[in-house]
Order: C-alpha cells, then structure tokens, then sequence
C-alpha cells in the first residue's frame, strides 16, 4: 500500500517541515512516496528524490498547481491518495488549507498534528492548544493525518535516489483563482526551523524596539517571532505570530522577551529546549516555563544582552 | 444574498482545562461554556456585510447538544436573523458536523458560508474545508480580509510567508482567522430581541447523518510538565548559564 507524503516546497527548493513529515512516514512503516505539485517543480523534485528513505517522487507540473490552490490540490491529492494506506501532509498554512479537503473527499476523518506516531493506526496529537494530549486511533482505510514538525526530527536531505514519475492528472477546478502574495521577505532563517528564536511581546512597546530583537538575533543566527499581543497591536506582521493559532516552534532556545506568557502563547513554544524569559513583571506566566527567568526591564537587558553574547 | 454561520460551544478561552483522573478527556464539569472566538469572528464578519447591504440574511447553526442553544442566542444577538441547531449527544467529529452542514445548505442555498477557522477544543481546523470538498464550493481559508464584487469573493489569507490573496467564485466558503475583525459585544435590548428570534431544531437523523465519531479517542494525557527553572539576577549570570550549562549559544 506504502505513504504519500505532500511535499511543501517553493517550485525549487523543498521545505523543511517535508523533512519532518518523511520521518513520520518511516514511523508508520511501508513505501514512501513524496508528491511534488507545483508549476515549473522539478528542481524541488529532484531535491524530493535525494531525501533518504524515499523510494518514489511523483511530480505534477502543472498551471493548476502553481499557487497551491486547496480546490486543484485537494482533488490531485485525493485522487493519488486512494492507493496509499496513509497520507502524510505537513500541518504548514498550505497542508492545513488543504488536508480536510482530500479527507472529506475520501470520506475519512482526518487526524490533525500528529506529534508522535504509536502505531500504523495509532497516533498522538495536542488538544486544548497543547494542555491535553489525546490518543487517538483511526479506523479509515486511507488514512489522512496533518503533521506537526516539531514532533518529530528532520529526514537527511541528501542519501537518497528515489525514481521520479510524472503524473499525468491535472484539473482545474475553476472555482477560485490566485490575486496576488505579499510575502515577508527576511535574510534570517525561518521561525519554524531556526535553532534559536528570540520574540517579542507587547511589552515591546512598538515596532521599532524589536530593531532591538533583530540585532540580538543576527548575532545568534535567529529568527524573531511575537506573541498575538505583539501582533494584534500591529508592531510587526502576522508571519512572526507564535502560538495556538500562530507558528509552533521548537528550537534550542527560545527568548521571550516583554512577553507575559498566555496558553495561546505557550502552545506554541512550551517544547522549545532551553526557554529564557526577560519580563519586568517577576509574576508573569512565562516564568513559569523557563528555564531561565530574568526579572528586568527589557530597554535595560536586551541592548546587554547583544553586547554580551 | 444568504449567508450561513456554523458557530461552536467551547470551553472558553481563558479557562485551563484539567485531565480527567481517568484519562477519557477533558473535565467539562461546572466549566464555563462560550462561542468558539474564531466563530465570533465570523458572525462578526456576517453582521458588517449585512451592515453593508451586501447580505440580506444571516442564519447561525450548530451541532450539539441543547445546551449551545445558548450560544445561538448569543449569535441572534449579535445580529443572526434566525437560528438552526442540530441537535446530538454525540461528540462529534469534523467530518459528520461538515456532511450536516452540507444538508443545510442544500435547503438553505446560502451564497456565503462563513466559519471560525479552527475551535479552540479540538483544535482540528478540519470543518471549513470539509464542508467546502462535500458542496464543491472554493474555499478561502484563515482569511483577513473579505471582500464581495458581484458574484465573486476576494478573500486575503494569513498563510506562513505572510498573504495571500485569492478570488473566488460564491457560493463560496470562508473561514476566520484573529484579525479579520474585532467582534462587538451584545447590547442589553438586542439580547432580549435575540430571545425572540426563530430558534429551529433539527436531528442528525433529519439530515440523514450518523455523528457517532469513527476516530476512537483512547486516552487523554496531561502534557509533560514544564517546570520553572531559575531565576538569574543578571544579563551577565544568563549568558554565562547559556553559554557553560545550557550550551546552546
């Protein structure tokens, strides 16, 4: 039967969390197979083939495909799909935008965010933004699951030489089309893969004090995010959102500065591995989740912090 | 034109939830119940467009038991013209809430449906797109912004690299994302207007859907505890710890 892993990726280079999802797909066991669907994809099909433990790539080139559009994607996907015993999306804006849509049209209740994998059927995933884990077991023939990259470590990204296919299927819908993007453009890596990532919350006053932030993170090779408060008060856009309906990360380390530490906040960084707290409020959550707290006012520390590091 | 707003009861947002000693869930017991926040959103967003004279009608629904009837109330109050709940004790799944829905929209032909884009109890972010796969319909999802022209729907997407813009032909499903709008609170005398608005009840059985989940939930676990680490009393004492005992920089 094997997996069908979907592929993230800008046409030319995969994306990280299709790393993370591989790995899951090896937890589950059988064939793996990678779909790459996109318009003008092959660069990112060959980099599919070269990661390890993948025995097949499945590419579909085509207009339909080119904006990631949830109504062409999901009816490719379902389409592919009802050969596999399982089919593995990263729980990226782009899975989660399409997902549902090819489990609904398998007739299969999708499992959202697997953290880990127990068993072929078997998986667990975060309910409550992440304050309950539940277990849950599925009994669809074609299983749809969503995966959350931090629940699992990256496949190697070269070792592999899996046969590349092309697919023939291509369909429009015809219902939706793409406008236009408007994408944050930023030397620093990705929050979602970065090893550190240093955020700010309200307590940043505004937009221009996380200048303050950018420093620190150039000289750490950081990524910035934010918390909701930080976001919704309109200092730096919505790509930077870490939490319950934001980003999840979870690097090595992970600052927090002005930030209070709400659930919605903590989901989504609560399994960073060293977390640093810098709050002037010595009452605030946040403090209770790291490992190191700094009461402070954050104007004083963080332009230290830079000297120091 | 008709719009449709499929709302959720939740636990609400500022509560932290607890284990059941037994592991079978969540403790719903004396635990405040509210309207999902992104499901706020959405009728929000409904209530601006009617304000706008785009849309003519507003009608809330739910699946649930008689309980969130309470919640439908809240969205009459908020400017819903009239209500359905599809009533079930079961605890049901995206999938079966989606294939309901898809009946009410066959009787009711709204040009627009407007969802939350994920309940803060599940956390599934499945019910939008579902419902949109099961009608055929093209689907904006996490959407900041909602735009009618004609018989089109320009919908702004929060997507990871930042937005995304894309039209689509109605009818048309959206889903909320937080900075769509800021929902308003209920006035007193629009909530007593609310207790008077058309409330209908229909069962799974009415819409020929089963909600029994398929998925099974074996057990629910509190997640690992973090617990506090130390407090340092400088920046010089944090980058020391960082440096020499956490070793990650």
């Amino acid at each position: 039967m094997g997996i069908l892993v979907y592929a993230e990726h800008d046409n030319s280079t995969i994306k990280g969390a299709t790393l993370n999802v591989v790995t899951a797909a090896a937890k589950i066991g059988g064939d793996i197979t990678v779909l790459v669907a996109g318009k003008g994809c092959g660069a990112a099909a060959e980099a599919a083939a070269k990661i390890a433990g993948v025995s097949k790539v499945l590419v579909a080139d085509n207009d339909a495909y080119g904006h990631q559009l949830a109504e062409n994607v999901a009816d490719l996907v379902a389409e592919l799909g009802k050969g596999y015993s399982h089919i593995l999306i990263p729980a990226t804006t782009t899975g989660k935008n399409f997902a549902p849509r090819v489990a609904a049209l398998l007739d299969a209740e999708q499992i959202s965010e697997i953290i880990t994998v127990e068993s072929a059927d078997t998986f667990k995933r975060p309910i409550y933004a992440g304050n309950a884990i539940a277990t849950v077991q599925s009994s669809d023939s074609v299983k749809v699951i969503t995966v959350r990259a931090t629940g699992f470590d990256a496949a190697a990204a070269e070792g592999g030489s899996a046969s590349v296919e092309a697919v023939d299927v291509a369909k429009d819908a015809g219902v939706s089309s793409f406008v236009s993007e408007e994408l944050a453009k930023s030397d620093r890596p990705e929050l979602t893969a970065a090893k550190v990532v240093i955020s700010g919350g309200r307590g940043m006053q505004n937009g221009d004090n996380f200048e303050m932030l950018y420093k620190v993170a150039d000289k750490l090779g950081a990524a910035v995010g934010a918390s909701r408060a930080a976001v919704d008060a309109g200092f730096v856009p919505n790509d930077m959102q870490v939490g319950q309906t934001g980003k999840i990360v979870a690097p090595q380390l992970y600052i927090a500065i002005g930030i209070s530490g709400a659930i919605q906040h903590l989901a989504g960084m609560k399994d960073s591995k060293v977390i640093v707290a810098i709050n002037k409020d010595e009452e605030a959550p946040i403090f209770q989740v790291a490992d190191y707290g700094l009461v402070a006012d954050l104007f004083d520390a963080v332009p230290e912090l830079e000297k120091q590091i | 034109m008709k719009v449709l707003v499929p709302i959720k009861r939740v636990v609400d947002y500022n509560v932290k939830v607890r284990v059941k000693a037994d592991n079978t869930g969540v403790d719903l017991a004396n635990v405040k119940m509210a309207m999902n926040p992104f499901c706020e959103i959405a009728v929000e967003e409904a209530v601006r467009l009617k304000e706008k004279g785009v849309v003519t009608e507003i009608i809330a629904v739910t699946v649930g038991s008689k309980a969130a009837q309470e919640q439908l109330r809240t969205a009459m109050a908020l400017g819903a013209d009239r209500s359905i709940l599809i009533e079930t004790e079961e605890d049901a799944q995206p999938l079966a809430i989606a294939k309901a829905l898809k009946a009410i929209v066959e009787k009711e032909q709204p040009q627009l449906v407007i969802l939350g884009k994920q309940a803060i109890d599940g956390d599934n972010s499945q019910t939008g797109q579902m419902l949109a796969a099961l009608t055929g319909m093209a689907q904006g999802t996490f959407a900041s912004e909602v735009v009618v022209e004609g018989d089109k729907v320009k919908v702004t997407r929060e997507v990871d690299g930042g937005f995304q813009t894309v039209e689509l032909k109605l009818p048309a499903v959206v889903t909320t994302d937080l900075r769509l709008n800021e929902p308003r609170y209920a006035s007193l005398p629009n909530i007593m207007k609310a207790k008077k608005k058309p409330l209908d009840t229909v069962s799974g059985a009415d819409l020929g859907v089963d909600f029994a989940p398929r998925t099974k939930t074996l057990k629910v676990e509190a997640p690992a505890a973090r617990s506090a680490g130390i407090k340092v009393a400088s920046v010089e004492e944090l980058v020391s710890k960082l440096k020499n005992e956490a070793k990650v920089i």
